[in-house]
């Protein structure tokens, strides 16, 4: 699972979580919100008003809203009637929140998880992407921006596919 | 009376270079050299629209007045800006484009990093994120700068045009005026002056490494803090405001 920056303070906050869990990234649809750890916080109120704390990815992801509607979505279909989605931005989300699981998933669907820690970055850092097909360390970067802010495009130099690479941030 | 009008300036400033740059950058998409760069440079702008958002949001808030972020960025006019100079500058040619993003970059990658720890908790709280973006769009800049600066004679030229043009336009980033230095008593803001010496420092190793040299220091251009713009906003202005103008109010 995801790092746990909830609490969950009763068995309602526990449902509504459930609900709300498997959302899935718009764009990577084999990641869930809690996969991705954008899903930071869930709590039922006294009135039944359902408050759900999402962090972006990126500052403009335009996720950000069909996430805020799925989650919505997935809530009302759970029987819960008031829902506010909030969006914060502390903490600054991480490439080191997604687990083992969500890497595993994003190689078998042929992107290539982020490599390392987040950790501070030189200008012109090599960083060494495997293929998610062939496992080949011999890759090369064709972009340093790929399908999404969130990706790089890398080519594999064996095996000739073309990946996106997740980046490390 | 609004609470804090200077910290009110200083984000409507923030916000108005991250708006124009992302403007400028958008208008590569579909006409950029290649698929991936056209990708690239929509991608930084859309980042740059992310910081847009959070800062025309947050100083409305601090105004008080009841515009959020669509009546600041579209209900405003051109002397209202207080974009930098350097990021209205147009598009002209790929090399000024990326010269434009390399320099701005170099100042915003330390500038985001030293923000982190202002006593203003939205701004290190964007300043936390914006770091990780503006990291990417500094190495993207960069790279490109060395691949045509030390690429043909013809692309040198170019990407030389692009640096003697521009450099005018990077003494604005450093100037303190009351604003921020009333800020950085509080520790609100961060001193432009205080990472001076990490931009020179990228500029240099960078320009460097692209077989660049580094314009001799002279007069620098100023005014875009006061909404004293060079001919190219309006036009900017024109496509970017133009359906808010038409339909106010308009919603996705």
């Amino acid at each position: 699972m995801a790092v746990a920056a909830k609490i969950l303070r009763t068995e309602l906050d526990q449902k509504a979580w459930d609900a709300v869990r498997n959302v899935p990234d718009p764009e990577v649809p084999v990641l869930t919100i809690e996969d991705l750890g954008v899903l930071r916080d869930v709590h039922v109120s006294e009135d039944g008003v359902v408050a759900v704390t999402i962090t972006p990815t990126y500052t403009g992801c335009p996720a950000m809203s069909m996430f805020a509607f799925d989650i919505e979505a997935a809530l009302l279909n759970a029987g819960f009637e008031k829902v506010e989605v909030k969006t914060v931005l502390t903490p600054a989300w991480t490439t080191d929140w997604l687990s083992e699981k969500a890497r595993e998933k994003l190689r078998a669907y042929g992107i290539a998880p982020p490599n390392g820690r987040a950790s501070r970055r030189a200008l012109f850092g090599e960083e060494q992407v495997r293929c998610p097909k062939c496992n080949s360390a011999n890759t090369s970067r064709i972009s340093e921006f790929g399908s999404t802010a969130c990706k790089a495009l890398y080519r594999c130099n064996d095996c000739s596919e073309p990946f996106d690479y997740f980046k490390c941030i | 009376m609004m609470k804090d009008p200077a910290l009110f300036t200083y984000c409507m400033r923030l916000a108005d270079d991250s708006a124009i740059l992302s403007q400028r950058l958008g208008e590569w998409c579909g006409h950029a050299s290649h698929l991936e760069e056209d990708i690239a440079l929509t991608n930084v702008a859309l980042d740059l629209i992310g910081h847009a958002r959070e800062l025309y949001t947050y100083a409305g808030q601090i105004e008080g007045k009841g515009r959020d972020e669509d009546a600041l960025c579209f209900h405003r006019v051109e002397r209202e800006f207080t974009n930098l100079l350097l990021v209205e500058q147009p598009n002209d040619d790929f090399a000024y484009a990326i010269m434009r993003q390399f320099l701005f970059s170099a100042f915003m990658h330390p500038f985001w990093e030293a923000m982190m720890n202002s006593k203003d908790e939205l701004l290190a709280g964007l300043a936390a994120k914006a770091e990780k973006e503006a990291a990417y769009h500094l190495r993207h800049s960069a790279e490109w700068v060395i691949r045509l600066g030390d690429g043909t004679e013809e692309s040198h030229n170019r990407t030389n045009d692009a640096l003697e043009f521009l450099w005018m336009y990077t003494g604005e980033m450093f100037e303190c005026d009351d604003v921020v230095s009333s800020l950085v008593a509080k520790e609100v803001a961060i001193d432009p002056m205080s990472i001076k010496h990490l931009w020179d420092e990228t500029v240099n190793s960078v320009l460097a490494r692209a077989n660049l040299e580094r314009p001799a220091e002279s007069w620098m251009q100023t005014g875009g803090r006061k909404g004293e713009h060079s001919e190219h906003l309006g036009h900017i202005l024109s496509p970017m405001q133009y359906l808010q103008r038409s339909f106010p109010q308009a919603q996705w």
